[in-house]
């Protein structure tokens, strides 16, 4: 694999991401799947990066998972996703940073749709009206929550407390980066480093002193896929799609899996385990899982953030193995007590 | 006989209209922006359909130069043509100025950058070529991966550059599907035990003697054709590569696992050409190369009176074709020299 050829296609897929003030709103499914990771991407936003950024309590689903399951129509998505401009233009905020894949993929298939279809906006615009009495503005810029930390990775390293450093080697953390779908693959120009060799999870990786790894399936679907797995009579078909995902990895040995989407943790965290239960076969040594990060978790861990404030026994793959190998502090007896963290959380110290 | 004619381009098509126009008794003057004439032909190994060596060819354009007093300037690009008033004058990249009668424009085409369709990771995974690396391969005596290893499975994805919207190249090039069916049998030849499946959209055998070619690929050679396009390509641990492609006939998607896959670059108009155009106010198409006046009277006349095109600066053609074109354009030249006085 030549980096140089990657190299010139990144240099080829730049965005602008904004500096500051930033609207952001939640996920839907997030907050359940791997708790820790929104609360920390706002507190390294707010407390680390000294950023201005803001959510606001109405803020509501995008309604992307319905409409990409086939449940809720394009012109109800679309008055849904006005609403959410609606109030970010109320709270004068014009850079709107989404924490869900799928709904940024959402917001762009739909300001796309708005720029070439001047009246499809004018009629959601008029919905949005008759039903709320709000108005809206168009997001003057538009990025994932991990664009951001895409962004601020160089100010993140120089604050970091630990490297994506294997202790016992020296050599760097073999990191598999796995890319929703929906963040660039419809719209390549939106994604840092276009669709098929998106650089946004890569570019930390590297700054963090990591290694990505290549590998076949690397594209391939996390086994979400929305139907595949909401569709009950489907799960074998999403349970499979993963499995595609660890076989074609394990060569390469990876450490770690990062990811930058909501479904793609819980489902590459989760089937692991199920795979284990139905064929006894664990993807890393010693029996052991590849454990598998959100990115807010990884840059939390690298800034010195404890683990189990992150939310990290939240995780079915344990990630543990990563952590020892890092050489991060913890204490194995807290992960499932939180004693300390329930105390800090009371007096709203949490990651202190 | 005192005009004088400027060839743009020192390909196949410049030097036998260049030569043509010389050994008519015209002051005849050839621009070519490399260090050596005969364009993509010095790159081409073995030609279809009849596998002659192309130094065969490239010695019978040595010998109709040396021949005719066609004078060639090297490593010389002309930016830009202006009318002006009784002729033409010409700026080349060392800030030259010359004045001519008559231009004729033969700057070629460009292969089609392959590492422009990011999914089949050409200039990122090794044993990912293109059509023009093979035959660099086949002109050493020796077809290799990075590793040393010689293929044992190997591809060929037709269509890479052309009958694609998404890069813009909405034409085919034609000439793609005879040169696979060609070095795939190469490949063959240098490999019995070898296997190899093409990848295409449609099999265009349009030219005299193609379709045997073809039919001996297939019977001869067991090749497989497989018809669909490669949606992506992946690199193991072993540096082998993972190709997935539907096949359409049967109507599922495959995914083979291969030692080499070659890219069948189509033909874009070059892009001294394009410069040149938009420079000289030239009018292109809609395929972004030279428009002719006329697509069936006028093949070999410009949007400008008094400048003239030939050969692949218009469209995809062959060898044959090119060198037809090339001739085409003498009389042209001739009858505007004749009328112009």
């Amino acid at each position: 694999m030549k980096l140089e050829g990657k190299k010139a296609i990144w240099s080829e897929y730049q965005k602008e991401i904004a500096d500051d003030r930033y609207f952001y709103v939640r996920s839907c499914i997030r907050q359940n799947f791997f708790p820790g990771s929104e609360v920390a991407f706002l507190r390294i936003m707010k407390d680390v990066l000294k950023k201005d950024i803001y959510e606001h309590p109405c803020h509501t689903t995008c309604s992307g998972i319905g409409y990409h399951g086939d449940v809720v129509p394009v012109e109800t998505t679309m008055t849904v996703v006005a609403r959410q401009f609606a109030i970010m233009t109320e709270a004068g905020y014009t850079n709107y940073v989404p924490s869900c894949i799928t709904s940024f993929g959402l917001y762009t298939e739909i300001l796309e749709t708005w720029h070439h279809f001047p009246e499809i906006k004018e009629r959601v615009q008029e919905n949005l009206r008759r039903a709320t009495g709000r108005e809206f503005e168009i997001p003057e810029n538009l990025a994932h929550a991990s664009d951001i930390i895409f962004k601020f990775r160089k100010e993140i390293a120089t604050q970091a407390k630990y490297r994506l450093v294997n202790k016992y080697t020296g050599e760097p953390l073999k990191v598999v980066d796995h890319i929703g779908c929906h963040y660039a693959k419809m719209f390549p120009s939106k994604g840092v480093g276009g669709a098929e060799y998106p650089y946004v999870l890569a570019g930390m990786v590297e700054e963090w002193g990591g290694q990505v790894i290549d590998y076949p399936e690397r594209r391939h679907c996390c086994g979400f896929g929305f139907r595949q797995y909401l569709v009950q009579a489907n799960r074998g078909f999403s349970v499979a799609c993963s499995r595609e995902k660890f076989e074609s990895m394990a060569p390469f040995r990876p450490d770690m899996i990062i990811t930058n989407c909501p479904g793609c943790p819980m489902f590459l965290d989760r089937w692991q385990y199920v795979i284990g239960e139905m064929e006894g076969k664990t993807y890393g040594p010693n029996g052991q899982g590849i454990p598998v990060f959100t990115y807010e978790e990884v840059a939390g861990l690298v800034l010195g953030f404890d683990p189990w404030d992150l939310g990290l026994q939240m995780h079915q793959t344990s990630c543990e193995p990563v952590l020892d190998k890092i050489g991060i502090e913890y204490d194995p007896e807290e992960k499932f007590t939180l004693n300390k963290t329930l105390a800090k959380a009371k007096k709203g110290k949490i990651f202190v | 006989m005192d005009k004088h004619v400027i060839i743009i381009g020192g390909g196949i098509a410049g030097l036998e209209a260049g030569s043509k126009l010389s050994g008519q008794g015209y002051k005849v003057s050839l621009y070519e922006k490399s260090n050596r004439t005969g364009g993509h032909l010095n790159d081409w190994y073995k030609l279809f359909p009849d596998r002659r060596n192309s130094s065969e060819v490239i010695e019978y354009f040595k010998k109709i130069v040396s021949d005719s007093g066609l004078k060639i300037f090297q490593d010389t690009s002309i930016e830009r043509i202006k009318e002006n008033g009784n002729g033409f004058s010409i700026y080349s990249d060392k800030g030259e100025e010359v004045e001519a009668d008559v231009i004729v424009i033969a700057t070629g085409f460009d292969l089609f950058k392959s590492s422009r369709k990011e999914e089949y990771g050409y200039g990122i995974y090794d044993n990912v070529i293109s059509s023009s690396d093979l035959e660099a391969m086949f002109r050493a005596g020796e077809v290799v991966r990075s590793d040393g290893k010689h293929p044992k499975r190997t591809g060929f994805v037709h269509c890479v550059g052309s009958r694609d919207e998404k890069v813009g190249n909405l034409y085919c090039s034609k000439l793609c599907c005879v040169t696979a069916v060609k070095q795939a049998i190469e490949v063959k030849e240098l490999d019995p035990d070898a296997k190899v499946y093409c990848f295409y959209m449609d099999m265009r055998m349009g030219g005299a003697y193609y379709e045997e070619l073809y039919r001996e690929a297939q019977e001869e050679w067991g090749i497989s054709f497989i018809r669909g396009k490669v949606s992506e390509v992946g690199e193991t641990i072993d540096n082998n590569l993972i190709v997935k492609v539907e096949d359409t006939l049967l109507g599922r998607p495959l995914k083979l696992e291969l030692d080499m896959l070659v890219l069948m670059a189509g033909m874009e108009m070059s892009e001294p050409g394009e410069k040149l155009a938009k420079a000289s106010f030239l009018k292109t198409g809609e395929n972004k190369f030279f428009a002719s006046a006329d697509h069936h009277f006028g093949s070999n006349l410009s949007s400008i009176k008094g400048v003239f095109l030939a050969g692949t600066c218009t469209m995809p053609m062959n060898i044959t074709e090119t060198i037809s074109h090339a001739r085409a354009v003498v009389p042209d030249v001739i009858d505007y020299l004749e009328k112009k006085g």
